[in-house]
């Protein structure tokens, strides 16, 4: 099949699949480029459906800033979902691009944004679509794409490493760019692709698995993952921007509904608190508040773009942002009463958080969503969460008094050294949250328990531990299901195998992508789905490659153990996340990183990024000039190992 | 474009009232809903050159001026032609609408269409089922005819009232082709006379 013949194959092919508008492009915002003049052509790719895909900010971000530049072309591709693939499959039709429905193989560079370990078969479905060799070894990038892949995942690119020419870890905005001249240089000459994986590898925040080799100890631990060419470096230093960029504001108005329908904003990025066991607020430091007029303008400018009837103000924890009651009242006031909703997810619970959503909302429509969790005073402590049960009490109270009747709660099973009794809590604080709000909106309240099932992350003081089993969920989950019964109490789990395939991934080695392409030969996809997902198929796959999936789940690592994620370095040191790791273990806390620097890495990594940006920038300490430190600031708490 | 779904195409017309700026009425209540009403929903995957809807605004707006507001606003795809200030007190599109006709593009061409078509016309009953429901297609059928240009191409008037729709799709597979495989394009609305009303 022709590049030009696809558009006639679509029209034939689109009246017969479902949702047809997942595969047209042409949406208000989206941008088709000339394809000839392009000197560098890039598509960028969700592996999930284009409902899933399309509201993902880091790829908007990507997709504004590369078609921005006029020598330069960005589009989008997405997985078709399994009745389109069978007829793709069947016509022969490869996987294209929606903007130019060029063949993804046309270009010369796919990044693939990887936020979560269900989406790894999915990502290896989409590079078999585009008719490309499965493993990167297997790839020549003269004549086929690069193919790199970024997102939260890539922090640990061990499990997808088989399939990646090139991973970035950590903030894409500038490395990007630094990718693309060096393919463009190297398409330029007539050097083997060897040269080009070193050049990559020498740009900060790139990552070149082939330019590794893993060693295992007989227990099949890791010894050491090392590099295997001078080119490439002992560690990978995760990237990130020093300040954040204006955010984009032509974002893509689908035209079909998508998961999120929504003007999105970044206020800030990275979190202060230090939750134990949050994947993002260790990796995404240092934190990097927006300006607020930066915010209003933006909002105002993309509102003006897409006609959006909701806008989202995003980061890991709102109430943290340091001008939020600013923030508030001047969204509130620029864009009240124009029929658009503000949402601000993630607010700390307190009392200030119900009226800053008040500030924001013009009815009481939907309900207000509080995360604890936990549920008892030892296992807040123990994840360093601590909210007492009396100030959840207390914030609840102030929602039911202003006449909401919905409140949600977001629990977690499975924290280390949990046990039935923290379990048997979560239940009753739910009750009593529910009793809470009787007493102002009677029958109407209506609380639901989220308890999803806590999975280690690398990088996090948790990678140490233990998964619970599935048994152990399973005894957990009857508990919950059994006491959250009755009026104004609803309870939503997660299926405790689906749990399983993450957990395997998020810790796992290079020996993971053998069990990757025994799933894809099985057909195997969408594990995000629950029609799709196959737990006994995975663990066959598991046993052809003779590997133990509960390696890399139930058991507890021994605290000098090598991680196969050792060589990637976000800053935040091992040595800070062991010492965590422990006080959790005693139930010590910490505050929140603003009032007091615990020296978590970040500084002494970054210490040069942080001296030339102003001190507002970063909630991190100042840090100056040695030759004035002692001068003008003597009691600067300059963080340092 | 062709692909948004009915409720897909009203959020597509709100959000281009809301960048061109125009006040769009809302209804009152506790899911408040912008007040855009399509006379006839077009079914997904069809084309159309002359779709109505009623709109209301919050406040009286010089046509003109409201017309070029919405022309620029409107997304790749949705072309708006003609804007008229109506009054409120008319019935609307919805309940005004009685026929709509299609021009269909089948797949290739068909020697026997004419006969087809005329054994169609000549029949005093079609029944057919559609999601399970039995129906007769014929009284529905008010115009088919082989475009005079094209012989793949049929073009068709087909009641659309409330309760009474005929679908071109239908008309096409009673004519023993494969519905998925032809083009459909609604060429005009046709309303009852307001005259009266």
């Amino acid at each position: 099949m022709t590049p030009e013949s696809i558009p006639h194959a679509l029209d034939r092919m689109l009246p017969r699949v479902e949702k047809p508008g997942r595969y047209t492009g042409g949406e208000l915002n989206s941008i088709v480029k000339d394809w000839a003049t392009a000197r560098l052509k890039v598509c960028l790719a969700f592996p999930d459906v284009y409902e899933i895909g399309t509201p993902n900010l880091g790829l908007a971000i990507l997709y504004d800033l590369i078609n921005r530049r006029p020598d330069l072309l960005a589009e989008r591709a997405f997985v078709p979902w399994s009745d389109m693939e069978a007829a793709m499959r069947a016509a022969g039709l490869p996987l294209f691009a929606l903007e130019s429905k060029r063949p993804i193989r046309d270009f010369d560079l796919i990044g693939i944004s990887i936020p979560y370990e269900q989406l790894y078969s999915n990502a290896v479905n989409f590079i078999d679509l585009a008719g490309l060799p499965l493993l990167a070894a297997e790839r020549d990038p003269r004549a086929m794409p690069l193919i790199i892949v970024g997102g939260h995942s890539a922090y640990n690119p061990e499990p997808m490493s088989d399939f990646v020419d090139a991973f970035v870890i950590g903030e894409g905005e500038d490395v990007i760019f630094d990718i693309l001249k060096v393919l463009d240089e190297w398409k330029a000459g007539d050097a083997p692709k060897i040269e080009l994986l070193r050049k990559l590898a020498g740009i900060w925040g790139v990552y070149v698995p082939a330019l590794y080799a893993p060693e295992y100890n007989e227990d099949g631990t890791i010894a050491a993952v090392l590099p295997i060419d001078a080119a490439a470096p002992a560690k990978v230093l995760k990237r990130i921007v020093p300040i954040l960029p204006p955010p984009p504001t032509r974002l893509i108005v689908p035209y079909i509904a998508t998961i999120h329908n929504r003007y999105a904003v970044e206020i800030m990025r990275g979190c202060t608190r230090g939750c134990r066991f949050c994947h993002a607020g260790m990796i995404t430091r240092p934190v990097r508040e927006r300006r607020v007029e930066a915010i209003v303008d933006a909002i105002e400018e993309g509102l003006k773009n897409t006609g959006f009837e909701e806008i989202a103000l995003l980061s890991l924890s709102s109430s943290d942002y340091g001008d939020v009651v600013d923030l508030v009242r001047k969204v509130g006031e620029r864009f009240a009463g124009k029929h658009l909703s503000v949402s601000l997810p993630s607010l700390r619970i307190e009392s200030a958080s119900v009226e800053l959503m008040e500030a924001l909302k013009d009815n009481k429509r939907g309900g207000f969503t509080f995360a604890p969790e936990a549920a008892t005073e030892r296992m807040r402590e123990i994840i360093n969460k601590p909210v007492s049960t009396e100030q959840l009490l207390e914030t609840v109270r102030a929602v039911f008094e202003r006449g909401w009747t919905h409140v949600k709660l977001y629990f977690m099973i499975g924290h280390p050294a949990e046990t039935l009794a923290d379990v048997q809590a979560i239940a009753e604080v739910c009750k009593r949250v529910r009793d809470e709000g009787r007493k102002y909106v009677g029958n109407k309240v209506s609380v639901t328990a989220g308890v999803s099932t806590f999975v280690p992350k690398p990088h996090t003081p948790f990678q140490w531990v233990a998964c619970d089993s599935i048994e152990q969920i399973r005894a957990k989950q009857s508990l919950l299901k059994r006491e959250l019964r009755g009026p104004g109490l609803k309870l939503n789990w997660n299926n405790p195998e689906e749990t399983q395939l993450e957990a395997w991934f998020s810790r796992g080695d290079r020996r993971l992508g053998a069990v990757l392409r025994a799933a894809h030969r099985k057909g195997i996809r969408f594990d995000a789905w629950q029609e799709h997902f196959n737990y006994p198929a995975w663990l066959e796959c598991f046993a052809e490659v003779g590997l133990d999936p509960r390696f890399y789940t139930h058991r507890e690592r021994l605290i000098d153990e090598t991680f196969p994620w050792e060589h990637i370095d976000v800053a935040v040191k091992k040595q800070f996340l062991a010492e965590d790791y422990r006080w959790s273990l005693r139930g010590q806390t910490r505050i929140d990183c603003r009032e007091r620097c615990f020296a978590c890495g970040i500084l002494p990594k970054f210490t040069a990024l942080r001296m030339q940006t102003p001190a507002k920038a970063w909630e991190c300490p100042e840090v100056k000039p040695k030759h004035l430190r002692r001068a003008t600031t003597p009691e600067l708490p300059v963080a340092g190992d | 474009m062709r692909f948004t779904g009915h409720l897909d195409l009203h959020r597509a017309w709100e959000r281009t009232f809301r960048r061109a700026h125009l006040p769009l009425a809302y209804t009152q209540g506790f899911h408040p809903q912008p007040r855009i009403q399509l006379a006839g929903a077009l079914p997904l995957g069809f084309t159309s050159s002359c779709e109505l809807a009623d709109i209301w605004l919050e406040q009286d707006l010089p046509v003109e001026s409201t017309l070029t507001a919405l022309q620029t606003a409107a997304p790749p795809g949705l072309a708006v032609h003609q804007a008229d200030a109506v009054d409120d007190r008319l019935p609307p599109l919805q309940v005004l609408l009685r026929s709509a006709t299609y021009a269909v593009q089948l797949e290739a061409e068909q020697p026997d269409l004419a006969q087809r078509v005329a054994a169609l016309l000549a029949a005093t009953e079609l029944p057919r089922v559609r999601r399970e429901k039995a129906y007769d297609l014929r009284p529905l059928i008010e115009a088919l005819a082989v475009d005079p240009q094209d012989p793949a191409g049929l073009s068709m008037q087909l009641a659309a009232r409330d309760s009474a729709t005929g679908r071109p799709e239908e008309v096409v597979a009673a004519l023993g082709f494969d519905p998925t495989a032809a083009h459909y394009h609604r060429s005009a609305l046709l309303l009852a006379e307001t005259g009266s009303a």
